[in-house]
């Protein structure tokens, strides 16, 4: 087994109680890091740890901190991204779920390097149950002088408090979220000013993904160096993974960077191989909205080095032969797998989730919905797999914020790599079509 | 001041200035269409992306170019910023991407439509858009709301620019509709079917770019070629009482706001003026209007008739006609 940083005590019965957490090591970080160290410090030790926002985009968190309007006279807030909605991530409600208090304990953390006195936690609506596991969290911290005022005597002071959402995918982007955490239409805002500083109600913000705070925690408790000697070049310590798919055991893993996706799909210390010895088609490699990769590009990549879990490794080769870590959705298909249905199903997903505020995406989505139901269907045209490769590529790039390119580049790279497989669906509806339509739409 | 270069002319504007305001300074071909953004009402544009324009150097102590496209109305210049909009490529493609996108569920229905003649979305598709159409999916189509006795709304013609949304919450007391619903099913209504029912309400007409909210008063009455824009005035309590008044003959057909060679008005109207002042003795009528926009109702020019010189050919769609 790799090494686990963040899941290492997810396995100790009634961890989620605070004396049992604290019993086995639980908040020692926290007592290091506000009785020995300055807020200064603590952000020195992310800075040197590499760390990078696990939320999708890879933004270096330490960086992200430093940009921080540290000069208004605002008070400032720091956001917790629990919208965890794409699908085949699932890493965030596990580490929730499990270990509240190690998130806990890395908010206050940072909060204490940020200057932050209030700190919200937006969580997806559809995480209900987890609403009360966080609260009681919150609670027992409080009881024990982790948070209210003047935490563990020193000048500190924190509160958190956990915000449901609604049901909206699209108040996973940060800006998105900071308009409905402020009560209204989750629609992102144009940037700039971005929420380092114009964040939620006009003031200074940061917005961190909840991995990524909760690996704040051990950060400090061993070091931002002896974190960054952990991984692989600029992708620094373990990663999450949450793997789904055809594949023998799926669920959320640990993994060191720089693990070879061939290890993590076939060894028993993982995924456990293909189900029932099929065979491996491709993989959708950081959640719904990066490109999928067939077989031997997502095992090799195209220059023929192993293709591993990094940031780099899996970026290797941009959009031609690449693809993105993202947020760590390991979405497995085996040989059975229909692309075509696949495309179409993700397509469906965004053009129910997007926003509706900019034209490209609110018009675009649809339009690719539309064009895709009916090739599954056998009601293709050739000229409609160019039309959408056309309407992908006018999509990108051209949005308000990064949903408009997660719709976009799922369909581009479905047809740039599996384009016979959409060529076999014209005038032939697909195999795993029975004939019957679900839904009365005209075509 | 910053220096700023858009299209290879040079231009010095002040700080804070949008690249679409400093685009507009200069003028002429130069321009990036815009559909949402409208100077009057605050936080508005960004959202249809017609305007996209490419920073080609961000500025000069950073000269690296931004990494995507930016909407030219929400993205402040910075000092030695290069844009290029007609100069680029990749802007036009872009652009005619947008206008594919913006048609694709609008139901073309100019022919009897209020708007046509008077409509940024036939300027915008003369000017940048397609020949054909690629798209036969059926196009979008929502149930008819009434929203009051003074304003139409036509719902398939949106094209949410949420400028009348932003104008009913800025100018009126209290906004009574919004956008409900989210992507591509998403649609203006009023709150519970509530009547929107205001002194500034029907500035919600002037400030939509398409045929989605149009004057009842004024419904089918006459093709707006047919009119002569005229400046009148009157002594008003509500607003400054300087309209446009759209005649034939010595009748008055309807009454808008005066607006400029953007499409975007001088100064907001009350409803007192727009919707019940018709008769000819409640006005001062100043003298014809001049439109500087391209579309047909320029054609009504007939004060340059009266010096003799002839109407324009329309051609050329972006260049402004004098």
């Amino acid at each position: 087994m790799g090494r686990a940083i963040l899941l290492d005590k997810v396995n100790i019965p009634g961890i989620r109680a605070f004396e049992v957490y604290r019993a086995h090591g639980g908040y020692k970080p926290v007592d290091k890091g506000l009785r020995e160290m300055t807020a200064a410090q603590v952000q020195q030790e992310v800075i040197k740890s590499g760390l990078r926002g696990r939320g999708g985009a890879g933004f270096p968190t330490g960086l992200k901190w430093s940009f921080l309007d540290r000069k208004s006279d605002k008070p400032r807030y720091l956001v917790c991204n629990a919208d965890e909605s794409e699908p085949g991530t699932f890493k965030d409600r596990y580490l929730m779920e499990k270990l509240p208090h190690l998130l806990i304990e890395g908010l206050i953390l940072s909060s204490y390097a940020l200057g932050v006195k209030t700190c919200y936690i937006y969580i997806r609506g559809e995480f209900k149950y987890l609403v009360g596991i966080l609260e009681t969290a919150i609670r027992e911290a409080k009881k024990n002088n982790y948070l209210g005022e003047r935490i563990l005597g020193t000048d500190f002071s924190l509160e958190i408090y956990v915000h449901p959402g609604a049901g909206a995918y699209i108040c996973g982007e940060e800006t998105a979220l900071l308009e409905s955490l402020e009560g209204k239409r989750g629609n992102p805002r144009i940037k700039p000013p971005f929420p380092a500083y114009k964040g939620v109600y006009d003031c200074p913000t940061v917005v961190n993904n909840v991995e990524t705070l909760a690996t704040v925690a051990p950060i400090i408790s061993m070091g931002g160096e002896t974190y960054a000697g952990i991984g692989t070049g600029k992708s620094t310590g373990t990663k999450l993974i949450s793997a789904c798919g055809n594949i023998n055991k799926p669920g959320v893993y640990e993994i060191e960077m720089g693990l070879p996706t061939e290890d993590f799909i076939y060894s028993e210390e993982y995924c456990g191989g293909m189900k029932n010895d099929r065979m491996l088609k491709a993989v959708i490699p950081g959640g719904s909205s990066v490109p999928i990769l067939p077989a031997d590009l997502i095992l090799n990549t195209a220059k023929g080095q192993p293709r591993l879990i990094t940031y780099e490794s899996l970026s290797e080769g941009e959009f031609e032969s690449g693809s993105m870590l993202g947020s760590g959705g390991f979405i497995v298909f085996d040989e059975d797998a229909c692309i075509v249905r696949n495309t179409w199903n993700l397509t469906r997903f965004y053009r129910h989730e997007s926003c509706g505020q900019c034209s490209p995406c609110r018009e675009g989505t649809g339009w690719m919905e539309k064009i895709l139901y009916r090739i599954e269907h056998g009601q293709g045209r050739m000229s409609d797999i160019d039309l959408l490769v056309r309407i992908a590529k006018n999509i990108e790039g051209n949005t308000i914020c990064p949903l408009g390119d997660a719709a976009a580049w799922p369909v581009a790279s479905a047809i740039r790599h599996f384009r016979g497989e959409f060529e076999a669906h014209i005038n032939v509806p697909c195999t795993m079509y029975n004939g019957q339509m679900k839904e009365e739409r005209a075509l | 001041m910053f220096k700023i270069t858009i299209d290879n002319i040079l231009i010095e504007v002040e700080e804070g200035t949008t690249i679409l305001q400093a685009a507009r300074m200069i003028g002429g071909k130069v321009v990036p269409p815009a559909m949402c953004y409208y100077t009057g009402l605050k936080g508005s544009g960004g959202k249809c992306r017609s305007c996209l324009v490419k920073v080609a150097k961000g500025s000069a102590k950073d000269p690296r170019p931004m990494p995507k496209l930016v909407a030219s109305c929400s993205t402040p210049v910075q000092d030695g910023m290069v844009v290029e909009n007609t100069t680029s490529a990749e802007v036009q493609e872009a652009r005619k991407g947008v206008v594919e996108f913006l048609l694709i569920n609008h139901p073309l229905d100019c022919p009897v439509c209020d708007q046509a003649g008077e409509c940024d979305l036939q300027d915008l598709s003369y000017g940048f858009g397609m020949e054909e159409t690629n798209t036969r999916e059926p196009r979008r189509e929502y149930p008819v709301v009434d929203i009051g006795p003074l304003i139409k709304l036509h719902m398939n013609r949106c094209i949410h620019c949420y400028r009348c949304v932003l104008a009913a919450e800025q100018l009126t007391k209290k906004r009574a509709h919004g956008m409900l619903y989210r992507g591509d099913t998403m649609e203006i209504s009023t709150f519970i079917q509530t009547a929107i029912d205001n002194d500034f309400s029907g500035n919600m007409i002037d400030v939509c770019p398409v045929g989605a909210l149009t004057d009842k008063t004024f419904r089918f009455k006459s093709r707006v070629w047919f009119l002569n824009p005229m400046n009148a005035h009157r002594e008003c309590s509500k607003c400054s009482g300087k309209v446009t008044a759209w005649m034939f003959g010595n009748e008055i057909y309807r009454i808008t706001g005066r607006k400029d060679q953007f499409g975007e008005v001088e100064e907001f109207i009350c409803n007192e003026c727009r919707f019940e002042k018709k008769d000819i003795n409640d006005w001062v009528i100043d003298g014809p209007r001049k439109i500087k926009r391209q579309s047909v109702i320029s054609s009504n020019h007939y004060e340059e008739l009266k010096k003799g010189s002839i109407i324009h050919p329309i051609e050329g769609t972006t260049e402004p006609q004098e």
